[in-house]
């Protein structure tokens, strides 16, 4: 009977077995959830940011737990890409799934430099993070002004053999007008959102809970926000989305794919349990079976029917 | 290799004041653990997302032992719980440390400070050398009892209590205890002056650090420490203390 639900989805021409993938930053390259998960069920792996050079990341403490999420600074640590081209991509090319790369900079020629750098490599699409909160130079800076976010977009479509997907940073006054610069850029799709600017005091060191006073909000606590954009960007583009914030299971999945993301993410959920992915897949098809759904494309972005 | 499991409690006890004990049923975690590393826990309650990491007192079997001290809503939760319930955990996780290695075989200063006493009462279970264990303590004191079958122990208190008044340090300068190796585990103050002493009168060294988690698998980069040099995977000066350590070599980490 499986074969008559279809949770294929495809993007920009590339095809992805379900739409589950990982959200960038809380699942490395997915080497060490090897152990607990089989890699190969997820629609896609997308890989913790990687730039141009080794970046050491910000001071200790870079965590906080809030109620129903957590705050991070990580500050994009990264190898750099030479090592993440001969260590990490090749790890991934052992399992049957697709390789979404995140890339960061801090510069506009950082982000072309990374994207030329990846031309070659065997992965499937390209993430261009312009909504990090926690780095000084680029990161949000590019996310929050459409006009610098359109000319990145352009910048990295002009150069890159993969198709790109533009990450938005909620922190923003309106969505749409990020959503809509990206697009007219050039972007394959648009994945939102990133997390949410926040602050947590140590009440007993009188301090930051985390070392850059400042990180970025994730878990289900941001979730309502995170579908609001999702339904928000859905109705005022035509690229197909990529949905996250807050996603512990498949019901949180199916709201984003309700309110209009053709793909979904997992972030936060999976350092809670590293099965979570796997869960939400299979829950999101017996989801399907027990309402007579034959392919996901018939509640992608329903709501609005 | 690690698992994720839902352990059985065994038996649960209060040991000092904030200070509790858990023996877990598992089916594989035990039997793949080592003295010095940790396991995380996760709280039944959705509000608290991330898993506590909690070191590792005793592997008996299929059997594992956590002392712990109340800290948060997280641990609160964990020392209500009674035999019978059950526990989410992961692991074994971390490095430990390793007891067939040729150094191990030296005269040893053990070091506890605090909620770092627990994961030496393995090590000293696991070691066969001559061993001089020295727990140190603001007050109260809990374990103290369980390492004397194991070396030749010494207690250290804050305010004067119970064996020499004042830090680890201050206790074997009072006994004059020497070592050819020192294991270590406690709060930062006294992990920095231990490896100054070690430092000072070339004394391999082996620190078991903490760090703030969210993954517990060396996936998230929360819990990095400084590095002297640059690490392998990383590819800049830091390590992740729940992956390459808790525990490092002294030389290896800035603290």
């Amino acid at each position: 009977m499986e074969h008559l639900i279809n949770m294929n989805v495809d993007i920009a021409g590339i095809h992805f077995k379900n739409p589950v993938t990982v959200a960038s930053g809380t699942f490395g390259s997915g080497m060490e959830y090897a152990d607990y998960i089989d890699l190969n069920r997820l629609g896609a792996v997308t890989t913790k940011g990687v730039a141009t050079v080794a970046w050491a990341g910000n001071k200790t403490p870079r965590i906080a737990e809030t109620y129903g999420g957590m705050i991070n600074a990580i500050g994009l640590q990264n190898p750099g890409i030479d090592t993440f081209l001969t260590r990490d991509i090749p790890f991934l090319k052992q399992y049957d799934t697709k390789i979404i790369v995140n890339v960061c900079g801090r510069s506009k020629e950082d982000y072309v430099e990374a994207v030329q750098k990846l031309s070659d490599a065997s992965v499937d699409m390209l993430e261009i993070n312009i909504s990090c909160p926690n780095v000084k130079e680029g990161g949000i800076a590019f996310g929050q002004n459409a006009a610098v976010a359109e000319d990145i977009t352009a910048a990295v479509k002009k150069v890159s053999k993969h198709p790109i997907v533009m990450k938005l940073s909620p922190n923003v006054t309106d969505i749409t007008e990020m959503a809509k610069a990206v697009e007219a850029g050039g972007a394959d799709a648009i994945s939102l959102i990133n997390t949410i600017t926040g602050m947590k005091i140590d009440i007993n060191k009188r301090t930051f809970a985390v070392a850059n006073r400042t990180g970025g909000l994730s878990g289900p606590a941001i979730k309502p926000v995170a579908v609001r954009m999702v339904y928000q960007v859905a109705n005022a583009v035509k690229v197909p989305i990529i949905g996250m914030g807050g996603i512990v299971n498949a019901a949180d999945a199916l709201e984003f794919i309700m309110a209009g993301a053709t793909m979904v993410a997992v972030g936060t959920a999976n350092f809670h349990d590293p099965l979570t992915t796997i869960k939400v897949i299979d829950g999101i098809e017996q989801f399907m079976k027990e309402k007579n759904v034959k392919d996901i494309h018939e509640i992608i972005g329903c709501v609005n029917g | 290799m690690s698992y994720r499991e839902n352990a059985i409690i065994k038996s649960t006890s209060c040991l000092a004041t904030g200070i509790y004990e858990i023996w877990f049923q598992t089916s594989d975690i035990a039997k793949a653990a080592k003295p010095g590393q940790f396991i995380s826990v996760y709280s039944s309650n959705g509000a608290h997302l991330l898993p506590r990491p909690i070191s590792i007192c005793e592997i008996q079997g299929d059997l594992l032992r956590i002392v712990y001290r109340v800290v948060g809503e997280g641990t609160k939760e964990f020392s209500q719980m009674k035999a019978g319930d059950m526990l989410s955990i992961q692991g074994p996780l971390g490095n430990g440390y390793d007891v067939e290695a040729s150094y191990a075989n030296k005269k040893a200063i053990l070091f506890g400070g605090g909620i770092g006493i627990p994961p030496m009462l393995e090590l000293a279970k696991r070691l066969h050398c001559e061993k001089n264990i020295v727990l140190g303590y603001k007050d109260e004191l809990f374990l103290n009892d369980e390492f004397k079958s194991y070396g030749t122990v010494t207690i250290a208190t804050e305010d004067g209590s119970a064996g020499v008044k004042g830090n680890v340090l201050d206790a074997i300068f009072e006994y004059s205890i020497q070592a050819e190796v020192i294991y270590a585990c406690g709060p930062l103050p006294m992990l920095r002056a231990i490896k100054a002493y070690a430092l000072e009168h070339h004394i391999d060294c082996y620190l078991s650090l903490e760090e703030k988690m969210a993954c517990g698998i060396g996936a998230c980069l929360a819990c990095v420490c400084d590095s002297i040099q640059i690490d392998e995977h990383s590819k800049v000066k830091n390590k992740r203390v729940c992956k390459e350590g808790p525990v490092f070599h002294a030389m290896e980490v800035e603290i």
